[in-house]
């Protein structure tokens, strides 16, 4: 029988949440890294037993850690007692090294002076889809981050803040590119959305990178409303099957492309609000889209304290609500941009986790809603491993 | 030998309970204790200062005998009771929330 597992990366360590198919009974692992801030953990597709998971501290700075046995035993790549017996020259604790490729230079500040490159820490780690040793790290100051060695070393893709980076500016939660999208049927395309920089696509494996922002419209954030860069996207997703159609979730408005990103639409319709964080695709569904509407980006909360999933099964525009088993009185939590996502099984699971630290499943695409757990620190990522 | 107290999450980065003890050549600065200490537990590099810079992380503090020692230049020798092992050499988070 089918298994799941659900990484879980919260303000005060990892969980592991894992149960079999019927998504019933759950057994919690965890907290892993226990006070540290645990931005995402992911598994490679290529092996599933292969975990990457960012542990980052205001006091210690950045940490990657790898398990190799499916999160039971985790180790920081390159710094083991094993490996450092290895060949003069090996890498040695380099794993936390994120240095930007050349001049670091410079991007928009808030005052509107130009600020040095700065790292900050690992937002999300995109494991390869082929490749359990190959994954690329979004890090905080933009930027983008590839590992060919399982995580021992990382090297900079600098052709990404080549494409206008001085003008990208942080918000108010910092500037990092926080949602990286690998294009199942072309391996050279890769997609990142970053707060406040916008949407970029690289039809090299990396080399050179362009926005594909034309048909954002921002007029309450940028001073020209379609502006090339500058967008705070919050997040991006794409069904497998149709690498070219991606939705997003954008700071105000939902929206989709049908051609890789040259052109975007709003599909908000009938949302209540079209602010928020997370969008995802059903597994089965193509045109089966989720998000959870946020207040305003100045009450980050859901609208009349009511947590509600909106499903589109057209794509966009029309939206239902989806609230079995979700507060609908009293709730004040937040869902982040990196705290939803779905399993394979025959009936889809979606899943999501709040700034409340409940994480929340559907085994009925949507239907209705169970909370897994209740009372972990704010979630700040939610992924889902389907094992067969 | 040189004593170290490692704050709760670099004793568990590191894997080691209480104190740590390392071997530093003379003289014996902020800067070689922090090398050999690197040396030893690669997995700490980065984690105390900066890789490249190495510049002290903005909320880590150096105490050792009762002085706080973390706004001194990394080539300031260190007590002769720390260097003789009488006293440990104190790598610290800093005070804060969250």
């Amino acid at each position: 029988m089918s298994k799941i597992r659900v990484l879980v990366g919260t303000k005060k360590g990892a969980f592991i949440l894992t149960a079999d198919g019927l998504r019933k009974d759950w057994k919690i692992s965890g907290p892993h890294f226990a006070g540290w801030e645990i931005y995402h953990v992911k598994g490679s597709a290529a092996d599933p037993n292969r975990l990457y998971a960012s542990q980052t501290s205001g006091w210690f700075g950045q940490i990657i850690q790898r398990s190799d046995d499916g999160g039971k035993t985790w180790n920081t790549p390159g710094s083991s007692a094993e490996e450092l017996k290895g060949p003069e020259g090996f890498p040695k604790g380099e794993s936390n090294k994120f240095v930007y490729a050349g001049e670091a230079g410079t991007h928009k500040w808030y005052d509107g002076t130009q600020h040095p490159w700065e790292f900050k820490r690992v937002w999300h780690i995109e494991p390869s889809l082929t490749d359990p040793d190959t994954a690329y790290a979004g890090v905080e100051d933009a930027a983008i981050f590839k590992t060919t060695d399982g995580g021992k070393t990382w090297k900079e893709l600098p052709g990404l803040r080549h494409a206008k980076g001085n003008l990208w500016q942080p918000g108010a939660g910092g500037m990092a590119v926080h949602t990286i999208l690998l294009d199942p049927k072309n391996a050279q395309r890769i997609y990142v959305a970053i707060s406040a920089g916008g949407c970029f696509r690289t039809d090299d494996g990396g080399k050179t990178w362009k926005p594909i922002t034309r048909g954002l419209k921002s007029p309450y954030e940028l001073p020209d409303p379609d502006a090339e860069v500058g967008h705070c996207v919050h997040r991006i997703a794409l069904h497998p099957s149709r690498p070219d159609v991606l939705f997003m979730q954008k700071h105000w408005d939902v929206l989709r492309t049908d051609n890789a990103g040259e052109l975007w639409n709003e599909v908000s319709g009938n949302l209540p609000t079209d602010f928020g964080f997370p969008i995802d695709v059903h597994a089965h569904e193509p045109e089966t889209i989720f998000v959870v509407p946020i207040k305003s980006d100045s009450e980050h909360y859901p609208p009349e304290g009511k947590l509600r999933v909106y499903r589109s099964k057209t794509g966009g525009n029309d939206w239902e609500p989806l609230t079995k088993g979700l507060p609908q009185k009293n709730c004040y939590v937040n869902v982040l941009r990196d705290a939803m996502a779905v399993d394979s099984l025959d009936k889809c699971g979606i899943y999501f986790g709040t700034t409340g630290g409940q994480v929340y499943c559907s085994a009925n695409g949507g239907n209705s809603w169970n909370a897994i757990i209740r009372d972990l620190p704010a979630v700040y990522s939610v992924e889902v491993q389907t094992l067969r | 030998m040189i004593r170290v107290v490692l704050p709760f999450h670099l004793r568990n980065l590191a894997r080691v309970d209480g104190e740590v003890q390392i071997e530093v050549a003379a003289p014996v600065t902020v800067r070689a204790v922090l090398a050999a200490l690197e040396e030893k537990f690669p997995v700490l590099r980065g984690t105390i200062r900066d890789h490249d810079t190495l510049k002290r992380r903005p909320f880590v503090r150096f105490f050792a005998c009762k002085e706080d020692l973390s706004l001194e230049p990394p080539e300031t020798r260190l007590p002769d009771e720390v260097v003789s092992g009488a006293e440990p050499f104190l790598i610290v988070g800093a005070m804060a929330g969250g």
